[in-house]
């Protein structure tokens, strides 16, 4: 398939063409994907079923197919957009000079390569070649971390690597599991003849848990911090908005498309209590940070939790997995948070690139000097918390109802919190970045425009995702996103900000904004005990967190999950 | 017991061996060899899984065969990257440690 080709093509050209063109070619290359994209996913609502390609027209037992439903239609696209805007940002970032002419020509390849893998994992129909593309993934993602060369970059690659080396062995391991048994990779065949057997069970455990591993969920995130945190901004929106998002797919297909009858209740009840500790973990840990970028890192940790509350939603009476509203929600919350999480890295670039430093106290005034940038932050946070037409708050609406509608009352609770957390640390950046300031502002950089718009479009399109016309590629209700403006949407918007307001102030341990201001004096004393309580839980959860980052702890949670995940698994056939 | 059993636990010890290592050894460059070891049990599985097919008639399997050489052609490519990564902490840090670099410390702030 082409979507494939080109970029890898690019790729090669890039190499043979070297550092001076490989920005030109980097921008040829983006309007044909674009093109490429695009008739895919007009070709697909005409087409009857996915659109299949067989490599060297070999059929499946044999050879490989490529296919693209409508899961991998809604993730090129999505991914075609990032790329495109996150490579606008970084124009006037990764230019070659003479000074340093290896990290942008590394930069605009590596970016090529990304999109060429993960483009593979959405069409990618065998087990084997989504395994070959995830390595791809990681391989292009780690050198991204390091391209400064500072010691820290490097050591958070060199995490990075043999993490993502730990999961994908694995995975592997658990591919080898399923051939033996079945004589077959082909997802196809595979959701066939798949049956609850000891040793198929132990194989898609095994998987899981690598691709666990490769997306850095909660017990498993010891190298997502400081690799998102410490690379160039435009590397960061990348890797937390779309290469973790590439195990997660292939986790989806596992889960949804291999073995939908397998998992049962038990092993989706786990995959989403993680998700839930996860956004407790991520978010408390992410409203104690110093550190802009980290915040974000940790708030994507937070995200990646509210991801997995989709496979226990997604059961149906019978306790199977069902290709439902749920998984239509999730996906759309993935690519809502690929949309916000990326325009609010690229923010917090130019706003680093200007200011020279990202550290929240420091934020005040900003608002002023840097108009576009701020607003484009918010604006992302906003998507991301669930503003009417946003993704998020389609995504949002669809697993309450289909929480609500298979009885998981415990499920609406954590959702909520959520997005109460989600809208506490956009509440708590934007309260310093809008407070005035009595000093001036010293500007260390400049600022280009570009830069500021191609995270204001990222933030629109993700505001604006609940518009689209989802019906022909997921499984979402016509008109689902305008069924309810008004008022009702208006108290679903005050739920989230007003409870995030109240834990950003509980949670925040630096002075703030909001409690010096009179109006807000006599509440915020009231609440100095209280506050004081939350403050020593979230130290607590924040030690906890150091000692989870240890590789023996991670370990130790790896092969527990492994465990608990087969076990819940044995119990449900 | 037959050889595609012994050759399976030898496959399973191996593994077995590798995650012990790779979870508790805290140097790098074992990491890395412990990583190499649980990709050898996982190839020679996939070794045990395509004689296995012998019993259809065939010699062998001839697809888990192209897939050991796909993995090793992968594994060889990720040791080769996580060494050139080591190289450049060592080169740049002086040492080649993973342990956690205080995080909430800011690498780069004036100093204010």
């Amino acid at each position: 398939m082409l979507s494939i080709a080109v970029p890898v093509a690019g790729v090669l050209l890039a190499f043979v063409l070297g550092g001076r063109w490989v920005r030109f070619v980097v921008f040829t290359i983006i309007p044909t994907m674009l093109t490429i994209v695009a008739a895919t996913v007009l070709v697909l609502p005409r087409s009857k079923g996915p659109l299949v390609y067989l490599l060297g027209a070999w059929t499946p037992p044999l050879g490989v197919a490529l296919r693209a439903d409508g899961l991998s239609a809604v993730m090129l696209a999505a991914t075609a957009v990032v790329i495109s805007a996150v490579s606008v940002f970084a124009m006037t970032e990764f230019r070659p000079t003479t000074a340093a002419p290896r990290a942008p020509f590394a930069f605009w390849i590596l970016l090529l390569a990304i999109w060429g893998a993960l483009n593979t994992i959405f069409v990618g129909g065998d087990l084997f070649t989504l395994y070959v593309a995830l390595e791809l993934l990681t391989f292009a993602a780690v050198p991204l971390v390091s391209l400064d060369g500072r010691p820290e970059t490097l050591r958070a690659a060199l995490r990075y690597l043999l993490f993502a080396l730990l999961g994908s062995v694995l995975y592997l391991l658990g591919t080898a599991l399923l051939y033996g048994r079945y004589g077959t990779l082909d997802i196809v065949l595979l959701s066939r003849r798949v049956s609850a057997e000891p040793g198929p069970l132990i194989a898609v455990a095994l998987m899981t848990t690598g691709l666990l591993a490769k997306t850095a969920l909660f017990p498993l995130h010891l190298w997502l911090p400081p690799a998102h945190a410490g690379a160039p901004a435009a590397a960061s929106a990348i890797l937390s908005g779309l290469v973790v998002k590439g195990s997660f797919f292939i986790l989806l297909r596992l889960w949804f498309d291999v073995m939908p009858a397998l998992p049962g209740f038990a092993a989706s009840q786990l995959l989403a209590a993680l998700g839930a500790a996860a956004i407790l973990f991520g978010s408390v840990v992410a409203l104690r940070q110093e550190r802009l970028k980290l915040l974000i890192a940790y708030s994507t940790l937070a995200q990646i939790g509210y991801l997995f509350l989709i496979f226990p939603l997604a059961l149906n009476t019978s306790g199977q997995l069902d290709h439902g509203q749920a998984l239509a929600g999730g996906l759309l919350q993935a690519i809502s948070h690929a949309t916000a999480k990326a325009s609010m890295f690229l923010a917090v670039g130019s706003i680093y690139g200007a200011l020279g430093h990202d550290r929240i106290i420091g934020l005040g005034g900003v608002a002023r000097a840097l108009p576009l940038s701020v607003l484009a932050f918010a604006l992302g946070g906003i998507a991301l918390m669930g503003v009417q037409p946003s993704g998020a708050s389609l995504a949002k609406d669809l697993l309450l109802e289909q929480a609500t509608s298979t009885g998981q009352w415990w499920w609406v609770i954590v959702l909520q919190a959520g997005g109460m957390f989600t809208a506490a640390y956009v509440v708590l950046v934007l309260a310093h970045a809008l407070a005035p300031s009595d000093l001036p502002i010293a500007l260390a950089g400049d600022a280009p425009r570009s830069r500021d718009l191609a995270a204001l479009s990222l933030a629109l399109c993700s505001l604006s995702l609940g518009v689209v016309p989802w019906e022909h590629y997921l499984p979402v209700p016509h008109g689902a996103a305008l069924r309810s403006f008004g008022l009702d949407a208006l108290f679903k918007f005050m739920l989230p900000a007003m409870g995030g307001t109240a834990l950003a102030i509980l949670f925040s341990p630096w002075p703030h904004r909001l409690a010096h201001s009179a109006t807000w004096k006599t509440p915020t004393r009231g609440l100095g005990p209280l506050r004081r309580i939350c403050l020593d839980f979230g130290g607590l959860v924040e030690t906890g967190d150091d000692g989870l980052r240890q590789w023996s702890t991670t370990g130790i949670a790896l092969l527990l999950v492994t465990l608990l995940l087969a076990a819940a698994m044995f119990t449900a056939n | 017991m037959s050889g595609t059993t012994v050759f399976g636990f030898c496959a399973a010890a191996a593994v077995g061996l590798g995650l012990y290592g790779l979870i508790t050894n805290p140097q790098p460059l074992r990491k890395i060899i412990a990583f190499n070891l649980v990709g050898s049990g996982v190839f020679l599985l996939f070794g045990v899984v395509g004689r296995r097919g012998a019993a259809a008639g065939l010699g062998n399997d001839p697809v888990p065969q192209a897939l050991v050489i796909t993995g090793v052609v992968v594994a060889f490519s990720a040791t080769a990257l996580a060494i050139a990564l080591l190289l450049r902490l060592f080169k740049a840090a002086g040492t080649a440690t993973l342990s956690d670099a205080p995080l909430r410390a800011d690498p780069d702030s004036p100093g204010d």
